[in-house]
This record gives C-alpha cells, structure tokens and sequence, in this order.
C-alpha cells in the first residue's frame, strides 16, 4: 500500500477529487496549509508599511491507496492539478506499513 | 492602580468642591442686559428673557432638530465608526483593546465635558481659558421656573437652548481625544491612556476651544462703541480672525500632535520594523471609514449651529472635497505605489474630510475641490516620506492624516475664504452683519499663526501630561503582555473565537 501526499493550488481542490473518484479512489484528507517553494511570495502595502508574504496557501490532501492504483493515481492528480504555471505544487509517495479500519477492525488492503 | 483610584478620586472631590462655591456665587452673576437670547457662553442664563425689554426669540425648532442630529452624528463618528475604523488596522489580539479605549475615552471626556469642561472652554474668563460659571452645566436649566438658558448662533436673535450647544461640543471633546489613541495603539497601558487623556483634555482640549470658538455672540453686538470691548472677550484666535470652521485646529492639529509626541514618548512597538503587522480587518475600517463620511455631516455642517445656507455650504463641501480626496490617494497610490488599494481610498476619504473640517462653512465650491485633491495627495506623502523621516511609530498614522491634513485645511482656508475665489467671506462688521474678504496673504498669515499656536500648545501639554502618566502608572505594558496582546492581557477578553 502506498500513502499519496499532494500539495496543491486551493482552487484545483474539486477537480483533483473528482479524478481521484473517477478511478476509485475511495477516500481522502485534505488540510488548508501555507508554504513556499519556488512561486515565492508577494508583498502587500498597507499606507507606507511595505510586507512580504512569504507563505501561500495551499491545499494539502493524502490519499491511501493500493500500490498497484499508484500510477493512475499519480496521472489523475498530475492532470486535474495542472495549470502550466508556477506554485501547481508536488506530489509524494510514502511506503504505507499499515490501515485498520476503527469500526470493524478489519486491516490491510480490505480496510482501505 | 491604586495611584490611579486617588487620582480619579482625587479630581471627583476637586469638581464637586468647585460645584459648591460656584452654587453660593450664582447669584452674584451678572445678567448680560445687551444680549437678551444670551450667547455662546457669556453668562447666557444669567440674564432671564423677563428681565429685557425686548422678548427673547424662541428657538427655531428646524435649527435644533438639525443640532441634536448632529450631534448624534458625531456620536456615531466615534462610537462606532472610529472604533472599527482603528480597530481594523490593529492585529486582531489587539481589537478589543481599540474599542475598549475609544469607547471609554470618549464616555470620560463626556462626563468631564459636563463636570468642568464645558465651562472651561465656552464661558466667559481671559483670551486663553474660560471661568467655572458652568460646572455641573450649572444655570442651563433652571427648574424651578422651567427656563432653558440658550446659547447664540452666527444670527442675530437666532438662540438654539444651550444644551444642545453643550452636547454638540461634548461629542467633539470627546472625538478629539480619541483621535489620539490610534498614534500609540497596541502597547500603550490602559490606565496610562486614561490617566493621559484627563490631563490634556483639561490643559490643551479646553484651552485651544476657548481660544478659537468662543466669543460674546452676535447679539452682543450691539452698536460700533462696545465691539472693541465685546472683542475682548472672546479667544485669543477669535480676536486674531482665523477661521476655523469645525475643528482643523481644535480638533485634527490638536489631537495630530498629542498622537506624535507620545509616539515618540511610548516608543515603538515590539517588531516593529521586522515583523509584519498587516491590519486585521480592512472590512471594519472601511465601514468605519464610511460611517465617518456620514457621520461628519454632523461635524462639518451641524457646526454652522443652524439649519440654514452656511449649514448647506458646509455639508456640500464636506461631501465633495471627501470624494476628491478619494480619488487622489488613490490615484496616487496607484501611480507611486503600483496598486490601488481599499485602506487607501478609506485614509483618503478620512484625509478629505479632516481637511475640509476647518474650510467646510468658510470656503465655496472651488475650495472644495482644490482642499480635497491636495488633501489626498499631501496625507499620502505624511504616512510615506514624512512619516519615514518622523521615524516614529505613530500605529495608526495619526499625525500623518490628521495633523498634516488638519495644517493643509487650516491654511487653504485662509485662501479659499476669499470671495474673489469663491469663498463666502467673512463678517467683518458684527454689529452691521456686513461680509468682506481679507487680503488671502493677511488670513493665511494669521491662520499659520492659528495653526503655530496650536501646535506648540498641544505640543507641550502633551509631552507634559505622558510625563506625568509615566511616572504615576508607567506609559506602556511589558513586552510579554504586548507580545500576548492586549485584549488578554489588559482586558481578559479575545475579540474573535473562530
């Protein structure tokens, strides 16, 4: 099993989940983050005081899948997430140990 | 905070030792037999209508419908449009301690308007400070026979009831000294501000009032033999001619100055300079920006003190000259800074309307929009370059808006006033009513003389005043508390829980 961590522009959020839907995906995580990376930040001007923001906001989601989805998941997320300019964000892959579902107890692929 | 109970109890014991001698004086008080509706201050009440030959006019009811709205209005400027105005330009854990000392200031200086200030500043004394024959607003109204004292306008035998005329000024009492808080926001101590704010309301607010506003009265103006000595008893810049329609010295040079002198003196805010310190809140500063515009209707053109053709002039140039002034930050910013931005457009209106405030009833149409497009451009230079040189942390920007502004209006008045450029004039002759304009290089000379006074008066007594703030209870909270914020730290409360 593998965990799929993304960091991605706010807006492409509900593209990027009807992808990962489309091919059966069935869950995911996502949390409101800021960072930078190579899009740096801009700087806003409030009467002479000049502020640089040096921290975006970016959306980040998590997606624990099967190893044998990880390509398709990659592709899903590398085209709903696109748009050609900078700060579209990157995409991690984890070695996923374990998933127990807390309800029923059930481990594994079976509980994913 | 022990030192602070003693001296508030302290000044309570002073003001009522005053109420009781002035009680037994009262009826030595000598009627003013020439000014039947009495005037401004010059012992109004003393002089029953059923002692003069002549009937005392009663009031018009549409001039003091329009003064009590007015009066509401600069309510509404302070509490709340100032408030959210300052209040979305500090950090959030600093919001409610904004409100918090707008709100309290403005309700202290309310209640010494009427304890002593009042009288202080409207009542008859020497060219800079006016007597105690109205502590405890004593002699406005006389229950016993149900007579309203009444106090003059700019119109002969035109009296509104002289507790209008003391609640109208009380709101700007009380919106001066507000004023000053955003020049020290975010780490001045609670008690240090209001033990300040009682000091240079009684010896700088009270002073500069009497000294620009108060005067006899038309209607002492009764033949050309007494105008040398019904002169007399008016403000020292009363007698010297500068014209100052709604406060630009008074209120926005006066408070501007209280602000910088204690930036200077309470120092900078911890970070400032490295951390960022973005307003929390632009949305409250715009509506508080906006309801400022509204409200200073009631500033500018209730200052007119009738609901007649000055009153009209005055609200006209107060609605153009903040729509100019707009639009010059804003094309100013856009063109030196790069970006239009929302906090521009409402320091612009707010820039526009303290410059117009002295200019609002004494310049014509031209004035208004040469004052608002340079007020916009001026102030954008006072919170840019001349703030950078002042290096002082003034939070808010006090000085640059208020004082600069305050300084642009009080000087383009004395040009603008003249009828050649539009201007309505002034009255020359009291006794005959007669309006002529004075050479534009004599009225700004004396308005420049009006503006020196002001700010060196102001000057002073606020250095003064945070002294002695400073040594009673300590000017500023400790970094730790500051860095917290100060609406944990000095009020136990957080303003947002989202």
């Amino acid at each position: 099993m593998k965990l799929v961590t993304a960091i991605i522009k706010p807006f492409k959020l509900d593209e990027v989940r009807e992808a990962l839907s489309a091919i059966g995906v069935t869950g995911i995580t996502v949390t409101e983050v800021k960072g930078f990376g190579r899009q740096k930040g801009h700087t806003e001007l409030y009467r002479g005081a000049e502020y640089v923001v040096d921290f975006l906001p970016k959306v980040k989601i998590e997606a624990a899948i099967k190893s044998e989805m990880l390509d398709q998941v990659i592709e899903a997320i590398e085209k709903s997430a696109n748009t050609g300019k900078i700060g579209d964000g990157k995409i991690f892959v984890f070695e996923l140990e374990q998933v127990i579902r807390i309800r029923t107890g059930e481990t594994g692929a079976e509980a994913l | 905070m022990k030192k602070l109970f003693t001296i508030i109890a302290l000044f309570g014991a002073l003001s009522l030792a005053g109420l009781t001698a002035h009680a037994q004086d009262k009826p030595t008080e000598k009627p003013v037999a020439t000014a039947p509706a009495a005037s401004a201050a010059a012992a109004p009440a003393a002089a029953p209508a059923t002692q003069t030959a002549a009937p005392a006019p009663t009031p018009n009811k549409g001039d003091v419908s329009w003064m009590l709205t007015s009066t509401a209005l600069v309510l509404m400027m302070s509490v709340p449009a100032l408030a959210l105005f300052y209040g979305g330009m500090v950090r959030s854990k600093n919001m409610l301690s904004m409100l918090m000392q707008v709100f309290v200031v403005f309700s202290l200086v309310s209640v010494l308007w009427c304890v002593y200030g009042y009288s202080l500043a409207f009542t008859e004394g020497n060219a800079f400070i006016g007597g105690f024959d109205r502590l405890f607003l004593n002699g406005t109204f006389d229950a016993m026979k149900g007579e309203f004292a009444m106090a003059a306008t700019f119109s002969k035998a035109t009296p509104i009831p002289e507790l209008v005329f003391v609640a109208f000024q009380a709101t700007f009492a009380a919106i001066t000294c507000c004023l000053i808080l955003g020049a020290f926001a975010e780490r001045a101590k609670f008690s240090a501000v209001l033990i300040f704010m009682v000091l240079w309301f009684t010896f700088a607010y009270a002073p500069i009032a009497h000294m620009v506003w108060f005067w006899p009265g038309p209607d002492a103006y009764t033949a050309a033999n007494v105008v040398d000595a019904t002169n007399a008893k008016a403000g020292l810049l009363w007698q010297w001619g500068a014209l100052d329609f709604a406060g630009g010295t008074v209120v926005h040079i006066n408070a501007g100055i209280a602000g910088i002198v204690g930036a200077y003196l309470i120092g900078k805010r911890v970070g400032y300079g490295k951390e960022a310190m973005s307003p929390h809140n632009l949305t409250m500063t715009m509506i508080g920006a906006a309801l400022l515009w509204t409200g200073w209707f009631g500033f500018n053109a209730g200052s007119a003190l009738e609901a007649g053709n000055s009153a009209a002039l005055a609200f006209m140039n107060t609605y153009l000259a903040t729509a100019c002034a707009v639009l010059s930050w804003m094309f100013g910013e856009w063109l030196f800074k790069g970006k239009p931005s929302m906090l521009g457009a409402a320091s612009g209106a707010v820039a526009g309307l303290v410059a117009i405030t002295p200019a609002a009833g004494n310049v014509g149409i031209p004035g208004a929009f040469v004052i608002g497009i340079a007020a916009g451009l001026v102030c954008l230079w006072g919170v840019n370059g001349l703030k950078k040189m002042l290096g002082a942390d003034d939070s808010l920007d006090v000085f640059g808006v208020h004082a600069v502004g305050g300084v642009l209006g009080a000087l383009l008045t004395g040009v603008f006033n003249a009828q050649s450029l539009g201007g309505p004039g002034l009255v020359t002759d009291w006794v005959t009513g007669k309006v002529a304009s004075n050479p534009i290089i004599d009225q700004v000379w004396i308005q420049a003389q009006a503006v020196g006074v002001t700010i060196i008066w102001s000057g002073i007594v606020a250095f003064i005043a945070y002294k002695i703030a400073d040594l009673l209870v300590g000017l500023r909270v400790s970094e730790e508390e500051e860095r917290e914020g100060l609406d944990v730290s000095s009020h136990g409360e957080t303003a947002y829980h989202l």
